[in-house]
């Protein structure tokens, strides 16, 4: 008589997969990595291509050298390095590009036990990093392909700020004016968002409550409401950065409470702090409060009153 | 308030399929242990001539339930048979003749009071047919009727492939109405909720059809969600009251009781022959045709696979029910029990668990709990062996349903850990009141 296999309850799983569900990520992130390409011009791919290509080596090696068990499988290193690349200009030399990707895979994710144990999003810290580390290059704005250099390439946040000529609505929805290569095009980030809630990958309780509050408080402040939600990393971090797995509250209160922490923070730094853009500190400072906010939201097991 | 719960594939290919009674087999493996309980106590002996609905096993102690014979023939040895939860117990192997004579014992009982009634659901032997096996007249002994305020009947059956609950409604109506009756003026009860998940739509209809011609019977349709059938999750979704923790359905003015084992009551109210032989679904990746079977409590796994039609590919595991709560059975000889529902027989491909992943947060485990636990809290907290946590994350709570762990895309063993960190629990309560003495 053959051997049975024996095993615990349940004997039945979703099909559904860690790595599906970082491909899923990629497939919505497609978009917005045409429209980078389309509105910038070739060398967008290659900063895509070279930020992918150093995260999935950095984890690679880290874990070899480690001798962790391999987890590049999962895709997750080609998401950050995607995200990272949509947070750089275009004219990012190679060698920052790199750097920026071996700070997000090795410092941010990896040091703190990999997939699943860092407290902040790798992508978004990384390129924190990099805004101090080569303040000039990371905010040396080009005008997209078929704009004159001429023009001034101010983003419209800095626009904004110190005034100027704002680019057409339209243009801000299309991505059409000077800003990180991923970040600018509206239209192509929600499309992917869309896709996203569909598959159930992320739940929309954190992109509504942040966009809503930044929408809100640009109403109360009177400033141009549609500017601010159009331009900047408001979409690409409220729709991809703000819903990461494992730097994020997974409650549904600990998502709103998420996404408004978010969308206050980001409005306190575009009207009164230094920088034009708040959205990827106001994303890292709620990262840090993660765990208390999952802890505060917590769901109260069903025990009808039952003892101890 | 809506419950959690998840989206299992149903798998139902049996729905449609009518009973068709197996053949006697050439021997049978009655165990005296078939419920939750102590076992019953053997009264026969190697060479005793049995009957069917003989009895052979006899209760022992309060909460127990007696074992009858399911075959005509003789006894050829009492052999000690390790179960499929791993314990030891007495086996009556009875050698069949092929008669089935039946036993000149079996006749209707007298039933003509709560008592009675109580007395002679024992001597049926029916235990919860549902899948936990508890003695069935242990919860209708109610001291106190004016507490109970309804009879919740369970025809959930959330579990894929199995469809041997939707067969009894389909095809035993009668009989459920018969133990309706019975329990109605005995346990004078008035409201009577029977629970369908939605994807009987057959069943719903009958059932229907049957409450509009009873009084006090209504059907409930459940939404198609695992587990509608545990039953902490029926009562609410039926009733809308939350079982306390550690508490019974009695004390949110209920008793739970399942749809066949009702059936099973009425007919034995009628025929007076005892709890003998199941209806078993027979489905799973290495069955050749799932059917549904009428077979003989005590027939191997190995006799009923055959009889049902045989198996295209070699069995890599075999379960006692269906695949979200069902327990692997150590080897093809295990033998049809009591509250065998169905077996499933999977071929290697469905038998083989994914391999786990690290857990990426995702949040799915606490988000898909029907009692709301955090298995991700819960496997730190076990990991870290902090029972202190595990007690404040309720672990206790916990009815092994599986959701977390069938919903986790890293496939992560989240209700395996969560049954061990309730040992540990059970563990540290347990010192602390030998300490706190």
């Amino acid at each position: 008589m053959n051997k049975l296999i024996s095993s615990v309850s349940p004997h039945f799983h979703t099909p559904r997969t860690s790595t599906k569900i970082m491909l899923d990520v990629i497939i919505a992130l497609m978009p917005a990595a045409v429209a980078s390409v389309i509105i910038f011009g070739w060398r967008a791919l290659l900063v895509i291509g070279v930020c992918v290509l150093t995260c999935v080596l950095s984890e690679f090696l880290f874990e070899k050298l480690c001798k962790k068990e391999n987890t590049v499988s999962d895709l997750s290193a080609v998401v950050t390095g995607m995200l990272l690349a949509f947070n750089l200009p275009v004219s990012i030399p190679v060698w920052q590009a790199v750097i920026g990707s071996v700070v997000a895979i090795i410092v941010v994710k990896q040091l703190f036990g990999g997939i699943g144990q860092n407290f902040a999003n790798p992508a978004i810290t990384a390129r924190i990093i990099m805004l101090v580390a080569f303040a000039g290059p990371m905010t040396n704005w080009t005008n997209p392909v078929g704009i004159p250099d001429s023009v001034t390439s101010a983003t419209p946040l800095a626009v904004m700020t110190n005034g100027g000529a704002l680019p057409s609505y339209k243009d801000l929805f299309l991505g059409y004016y000077p800003g990180s290569l991923g970040e600018t095009c509206t239209l192509a980030l929600l499309l992917g968002g869309i896709y996203l809630l569909i598959r159930r990958v992320i739940s929309w309780h954190t992109p509504v409550a942040f966009i809503g509050t930044v929408a809100i408080m640009s109403l109360v402040c009177g400033k141009d409401v549609l500017g601010q939600l159009l331009s900047g990393g408001l979409m690409i971090g409220a729709i991809f950065m703000a819903t990461d797995y494992s730097t994020t509250p997974s409650t549904k209160w600990g998502k709103i409470i998420f996404g408004v922490g978010c969308g206050l923070i980001t409005i306190l730094i575009r009207f009164w702090g230094n920088y034009p853009e708040g959205v990827s500190y106001s994303i890292l400072i709620m990262n840090i409060l993660t765990p208390f906010i999952s802890k505060l939201t917590r769901s109260k097991p069903l025990t009808g009153g039952g003892k101890q | 308030m809506k419950l959690h719960g998840i989206r299992v594939p149903h798998k139902k290919n049996t729905a449609n399929s009518v009973p068709v009674r197996l053949g006697v087999p050439k021997t049978v493996y009655i165990p005296m242990s078939m419920h939750i309980g102590k076992p019953a106590k053997a009264v026969v002996k190697k060479g005793d001539t049995v009957r069917v609905g003989q009895l052979i096993g006899e209760a022992d102690g309060f909460i127990s339930a007696p074992v009858h014979s399911s075959v005509s023939g003789t006894v050829a040895k009492l052999e000690d048979m390790t179960i499929s939860n791993g314990m030891k117990v007495q086996c009556v192997v009875i050698d069949t003749d092929g008669e089935q004579t039946v036993f000149e014992g079996v006749k209707p009982p007298e039933v003509n009071d709560l008592q009675s009634l109580v007395e002679a659901v024992k001597n049926s032997g029916a235990v919860g047919l549902g899948g936990a096996g508890f003695p069935t007249f242990v919860k209708l002994s109610v001291k106190d009727l004016s507490k109970l305020d309804a009879v919740v009947i369970n025809a959930a059956e959330c579990e894929p492939y199995i469809t041997s609950d939707t067969r009894t409604m389909l095809d035993k109506s009668e009989f459920i109405l018969k133990g309706i009756e019975a329990l109605k003026k005995h346990l004078e009860v008035k409201r009577f909720v029977i629970g369908i998940e939605k994807n009987k739509p057959e069943a719903i209809e009958k059932m229907r059809r049957l409450a509009a011609d009873t009084d006090g019977v209504e059907v409930k349709v459940l939404p198609s969600s695992y587990p509608q059938g545990g039953e902490k999750v029926l009562v609410y979704n039926t009733v809308k009251k939350i079982i306390p923790k550690g508490g019974l359905p009695l004390d949110v003015g209920v008793i739970v009781i399942n749809v066949t084992t009702l059936a099973f009551i009425g007919e034995y109210l009628e025929t007076g022959m005892p709890l003998v032989e199941k209806c078993v679904t027979v489905d799973g990746s290495a069955v050749k045709e799932p059917k549904n079977v009428i077979a003989p409590i005590g027939m191997t796994i190995a006799d009923l696979l055959e009889g049902a039609g045989g198996t295209k590919a070699e069995v890599a595991k075999a379960l006692y029910g269906g695949p979200m709560m069902g327990l692997a059975v150590p080897s093809l000889d295990s033998p049809v029990l009591k509250n065998t529902n169905a077996v499933t027989a999977m071929d290697v491909k469905e038998a083989t668990p994914p391999k786990p992943t690290p857990c990426i947060r995702c949040g799915a485990c606490l988000n898909h709990c029907p009692l709301r636990l955090d298995p991700r809290e819960i496997s730190k907290a076990y990991k870290t062996a902090s029972p202190e946590d595990l007690l404040s994350l309720q672990v206790d709570l916990c009815m092994e349903c599986g959701c977390c762990s069938y919903i986790c895309p890293a496939h992560r063993p989240l209700v395996q850990t969560n049954k061990l960190a309730k040992a540990m629990l059970r563990t540290y309560k347990a010192s602390a009141k030998k300490e706190g003495k």
